[in-house]
């Protein structure tokens, strides 16, 4: 059974003839321990469909069925992890990540849960800054801390929005490789939004295109049978690399294409509300 | 094609060092030397902070070269000038002024001599052939950041340059919107095939735009390593070049390079 279904699901903004349609007809099925892209243009829905995933927004049409019932409202089963990170500006890197533990395991002991925030910590290599505040670190250390909050919450499903999307392009292959080899480890369900195919590549067991908006949908998935761990230099040499990396670009840059560069989407402007109601 | 087309664009013997703390000083580009011929589409990729961008402020004229120099058409460039139209990273469009008006600013520089109606149907056809024609009284801050390289791009075409150089100029868009300008780029630019010189660390945007690859070793010290002619038909479209038996054959070549440069960057650093 699919851990997570959407059934024909659609959002708009606005009422009438001012109305956006931002998504339409999206039908997607996630699988326990699956670790499925979603690659498409900046303006074209990712965010909106994100915020569906996270339960901060509702469907107008179609439903959202997260085990077997309808989701209602986020939950922390659903840990999120956003391309501006979010952290709280006054706590430590620790402290952050303790906000989360505190919240989800309520019933353990301190020792066990400062036990736990150090692992997370350890894991994705920032032991040495746990004491510094969001503004001492650099973007790379700053994700790095909402990626181990996420995790250290042990969610059901991990919702990567644009993770790496604010980083430079070493950082982010730096992330990416590290991602991957903590999601090895864990196996946790996850899905992925970026604009980057071949991100998405190196990550998933599946990719999807999101056709570009107004009224975007999901166009056809392609799997990446190419086995674990993932080297990115050694990937590019891979025919199958090579041809799913086609196929998307291709879908993308051809049916799924932006038809006039002029239309922003109203999504863009959803993240700061998307951030308060986390917040 | 004569001499001079040829050697339409020249970098001599150039160096540039920049001085350290301590009095001596380092020299960050030694002895780079490329010719251009007139026409062509030159990529120059390397590692960040090898010195892509010193050589092109030389040839921009915004830097003088410690030794050596940029020819343009058999003329030193000691200083920037009109005849060369600048794509830089950030587009550095005027706030106040709409998307015509910052194209306009340009057209009324380097064309005087035309009547006004004519310069602003020089504008409007630029802002046209980039996608821009309904968002043209738009002022940038309205724009999203691919809209505001279109204007970037649209206003050096404008300018009639006598080369076209750009500076990583997609390098803070994402990787779909950087697909959709390249092709922007690319359909302006068979228009009338300026000569252009473009500094990228994008291998894929290398092959898809140029005639010629041109490796750049990583600093200090960096000069050019390897040149990649690019063999791939014109008109280009991205979906059939991607799919060309050859395609990442080349690009694993520029690849190769980049990684071999990084790994010797770690030797010296060791050293």
């Amino acid at each position: 059974m699919a851990c997570l279904e959407l059934r024909g699901v659609a959002k708009s903004y606005g009422t009438g003839d001012s109305a956006t349609h931002v998504l339409r007809n999206i039908n997607l099925k996630v699988e326990q321990g699956e670790f499925v892209a979603i690659v498409g243009y900046s303006g074209a829905g990712k965010t909106t469909l994100m915020s569906l995933l996270a339960g901060l927004l509702t469907p107008d049409r179609g439903e959202i069925v997260l085990n077997g019932k309808p989701m209602v409202g986020p939950g922390p089963d659903r840990g999120v992890v956003f391309q501006n990170y979010s952290l709280l500006p006054w706590l430590t890197a620790y402290d952050n990540i303790m906000l989360a533990v505190n919240q989800v395991f309520k019933s353990w002991s301190a020792e066990q849960k400062r036990a736990h925030v150090d692992k997370f910590l350890s894991m994705v290599k920032l032991t040495a800054a746990a004491k510094k505040r969001p503004h001492e670190l650099s973007g790379g250390m700053r994700q790095r801390v909402s990626v181990a909050r996420a995790l250290a919450s042990n969610p059901e499903i991990l919702l990567l929005d644009e993770p790496l999307g604010a980083l430079d392009a070493l950082t982010r292959a730096t992330l990416q490789d590290e991602i991957e080899k903590i999601w090895r480890e864990n196996r946790t369900t996850a899905v992925l939004i970026t604009n980057d195919v071949d991100e998405g590549i190196l990550l998933a067991d599946r990719i999807i295109p999101l056709s570009a908006g107004p009224a975007a949908t999901l166009g056809p998935e392609v799997r990446v049978d190419i086995p674990r761990p993932r080297d990115r230099r050694a990937i590019t040499h891979d025919p199958a690399f090579r041809s799913i990396r086609n196929t998307v670009i291709g879908y993308l840059l051809g049916p799924g294409a932006r038809k006039k560069p002029g239309k922003m989407d109203p999504a863009i402007v959803l993240s700061p509300q998307t951030e308060e109601a986390l917040a | 094609m004569s001499t001079l087309d040829e050697k339409f664009l020249e970098f001599s013997h150039l160096s540039m060092s920049f001085p350290k703390a301590d009095g001596t000083s380092t020299k960050v580009v030694d002895d780079f030397q490329l010719t251009v011929a007139k026409g062509e589409f030159v990529c120059l990729i390397g590692h960040s902070g090898c010195g892509k961008s010193t050589v092109l402020s030389v040839l921009a004229g915004l830097i003088n070269a410690s030794e050596g120099g940029a020819i343009l058409q058999g003329r030193e460039v000691r200083e920037p000038g009109i005849d060369r139209g600048i794509v830089f990273q950030q587009p550095n469009l005027l706030p106040w002024l709409s998307a015509f008006g910052n194209v306009m600013m340009a057209v009324n520089a380097a064309f005087p001599q035309l009547s006004r109606k004519e310069r602003a149907d020089k504008a409007t056809h630029f802002l046209t052939l980039v996608g821009l024609e309904d968002a043209m009284e738009k002022k940038s801050g309205e724009l999203s950041a691919g809209m505001r390289q279109r204007v970037g791009i649209a206003r050096a075409f404008a300018l009639d340059p006598k080369v076209l150089l750009l500076d990583e100029p997609f390098g803070m868009l994402d990787s779909l919107t950087r697909f959709e300008l390249q092709q922007v780029l690319l359909d302006l630019w068979a228009t009338d095939r300026k000569t252009a010189f473009m500094v990228t660390h994008d291998v894929d945007e290398a092959l898809f735009l140029s005639d010629r690859v041109v490796m750049m070793t990583s600093g200090p010290h960096a000069k050019v390593g390897k040149i990649v002619k690019v063999p791939f038909s014109r008109p280009r479209d991205r979906a059939t070049l991607m799919e060309h038996p050859q395609y990442y054959d080349y690009r694993d070549t520029l690849i190769e390079f980049l990684n071999s440069q990084e790994h010797d960057k770690g030797q010296n650093k060791a050293a």
